[in-house]
């Protein structure tokens, strides 16, 4: 993709990288049951290291967000234990490690804050009881809206913001923050396609520094883009890996069940000669997944591609 | 009669004063208060509290302990068992408020019929601001100055409790704990303000002040001041109309309060149209 002065935002130099603690997150088969007996999440288990960019994927009420609940300690799992970065979860979040980028739909726009007080509110956890800000909080909020290009919206109430603008101050409070377990709900809902290339290089910068990411996303056609790891979950995982071994057509068919609109263009259904390619697309109704190739050998499309085609 | 002599002709009387102080501190905490449960729409939470507090007064009063201590007693448990009824049934949160209120209410209304009371009733439900005698003053301020430090203090936390619980819980703050020290600050605010404007009036004070300063501003700490300045305005206002009108002085508080804040709708609005236009 080429920079567009609108995706210029992340192409001025940014501060030397912080160091990271080693960013790990261990979950060893854990059992979430919610108080009305519904068991959310049963026997999960997997790992994940720095340097890394997964994608939790699965259909509504799979558990992803209570997966999300239980790494910020809103859950307690009745057996299994989580480790952040080789803390408890609690001790995790007391050092601040854990930043979480909430889902649009989860924040009340019309809340009196400005743009700078959201950002500012990734400091807290650095500042004494009364949170009064100092210096270093200043210049990491200053970084923080430069990197995310809104430096120049600082004064505006977040109700006034442009879908892209409101996941961008959400994703500076996480840069405020200097979390190095970053957990993002969603990042691309009402998001338009430059903002969301924009988002992708900011993870992928962030990743080069060494955090790591963790995206619950129906996204699916971006997933190949920008995650190099992949978890597909059902109340338990399903499949976890990198993701062009484990981001499969019959992983994804295990994973969602008759959930995905599932469509497939070609072979003998479009011509009588012997060109058995075929173009599968699989959506969750948010930007489809592409296959292409041989029945069985089909590849991923990047979404570049579908871009420019439509 | 000049403006000056009829603003200052009340306060000759020494009852004028007391309901005076005590009509400022009720609310400017209430205001205080009603800015955050406003944003975290609880709104309907200082309804339910104060209407709790009544079987806790009778109770204290039956097994000769403060009366202050069973109200405060009794609004917290409402609250409680609120939180802890939503999430242990399937009935939604509105519902459970409404049926454990009410209830503990008539619960209060059927103990004050039977075991009686020196306490009236109406006082009970609209304040006597002008019965309060000095050491009524001192009393509520004893919980107003302490309970208004503690939440200007820690404002930016529970700020960011009502505004985004996960971030809270993710840099490590104890949400749950933060939510029921806001809801025991709301239930000893009721408290303190039931000698002055009783338990249903309160309400109103509990709400209009943070409706108004959320209309009016893009920035908590000027919501803050803007709630807390309409609050003191229509309490000062109050105060003096109620004298030379020979009205009641809570419920003239509250009907000053609600004027400021259609007024309040009113400039919103014709703002908005301002700069649409523009």
């Amino acid at each position: 993709m080429t920079a567009s002065p609108s995706a210029g935002w992340l192409a001025f130099g940014r501060p030397a990288p912080v160091a990271h603690p080693a960013a790990t997150i261990d979950v060893a088969g854990i059992t979430v049951t919610y108080a009305n007996g519904v068991m959310a999440i049963k026997d999960a288990s997997f790992a994940l290291g720095s340097s890394t960019i997964c994608a939790l994927v699965g259909v509504n009420g799979s558990g992803k967000s209570t997966l999300f609940k239980t790494l910020m300690g809103f859950l307690t799992p009745a057996t299994g234990s989580v480790t952040i970065s080789g803390l408890a979860v609690a001790d995790a979040l007391k050092r601040g490690i854990v930043a979480y980028v909430p889902q649009s739909e989860d924040v009340d726009w019309n809340f009196p804050v400005l743009v700078e007080d959201v950002v500012m509110m990734g400091r807290y956890g650095h500042m004494n009881a009364l949170r009064l800000a100092s210096a270093a909080d200043g210049l990491a909020v200053d970084q923080a809206l430069e990197r995310v290009g809104m430096a120049g919206f600082r004064k505006r109430q977040i109700g006034e913001l442009s879908g892209g603008q409101k996941k961008r101050v959400f994703l500076a409070r996480a840069l405020a923050q200097g979390g190095s377990v970053i957990l993002l709900d969603e990042p691309f809902t009402g998001v338009d396609v430059k903002t969301e290339a924009a988002i992708i290089e900011l993870l992928h910068s962030l990743r080069r520094e060494g955090c790591l990411i963790f995206v619950s996303t129906h996204n699916l056609g971006s997933i190949p883009a920008f995650c190099d790891h992949v978890i597909l979950f059902n109340r338990t995982v399903i499949a976890a890996g990198p993701t062009q071994a484990t981001f499969t057509e019959a992983n994804l068919a295990r994973a969602f069940g008759g959930v995905l609109r599932h469509v497939r263009l070609g072979g003998a259904d479009l011509h009588d000669d012997a060109d058995g390619r075929s173009i599968t697309v699989l959506t969750d109704d948010e930007r489809p997944l592409v296959l292409y190739g041989e029945q069985d050998r089909e590849t991923m499309v990047p979404p570049g591609k579908t871009e420019q085609g439509a | 009669m000049t403006l000056v002599t009829w603003l200052t002709a009340p306060f000759a009387f020494d009852f004028m004063q007391r309901a005076l102080i005590v009509a400022v501190l009720v609310g400017a905490i209430c205001a205080i208060l009603s800015c955050f449960l406003v944003l975290k729409g609880w709104s309907l939470m200082g309804d339910a509290v104060s209407h709790a507090v009544l079987p806790g007064l009778v109770i204290a009063q039956v097994l000769n302990l403060p009366l202050m201590l069973g109200a405060f007693a009794a609004g917290l448990g409402c609250a409680l068992a609120t939180g802890y009824l939503k999430r242990n049934s399937r009935v939604k949160e509105d519902a459970v408020l409404g049926i454990v209120f009410s209830g503990m209410f008539g619960l209060g209304l059927v103990l004050f019929a039977k075991v009686g009371s020196d306490q009236h009733l109406l006082h009970i439900l609209f304040g006597n601001m002008l019965g309060v005698r000095w050491d009524d003053v001192i009393g509520t301020a004893a919980v107003v100055v302490p309970v208004g430090a503690l939440v200007l203090l820690k404002r930016k936390d529970l700020l960011l409790v009502c505004f985004d619980p996960a971030h809270a819980r993710a840099i490590g703050l104890p949400v749950a704990l933060y939510e029921v020290g806001l809801l025991a600050l709301l239930a000893l605010t009721i408290v303190a303000s039931l000698k002055a404007v009783g338990v249903i009036l309160v309400i109103a004070m509990l709400i209009a002040p943070g409706a108004i300063g959320f209309m009016l501003s893009k920035r908590f700490d000027a919501m803050l001041a803007i709630a807390a300045c309409a609050a003191i305005a229509s309490s000062v206002i109050g105060t003096i109309l109620s004298f030379h009108l020979d009205g009641a002085t809570g419920p003239m508080i509250v009907v000053v309060q609600s004027v400021l804040f259609a007024g309040a709708v009113v400039f919103a609005q014709w703002k908005r149209r301002r700069l649409q236009a523009a």
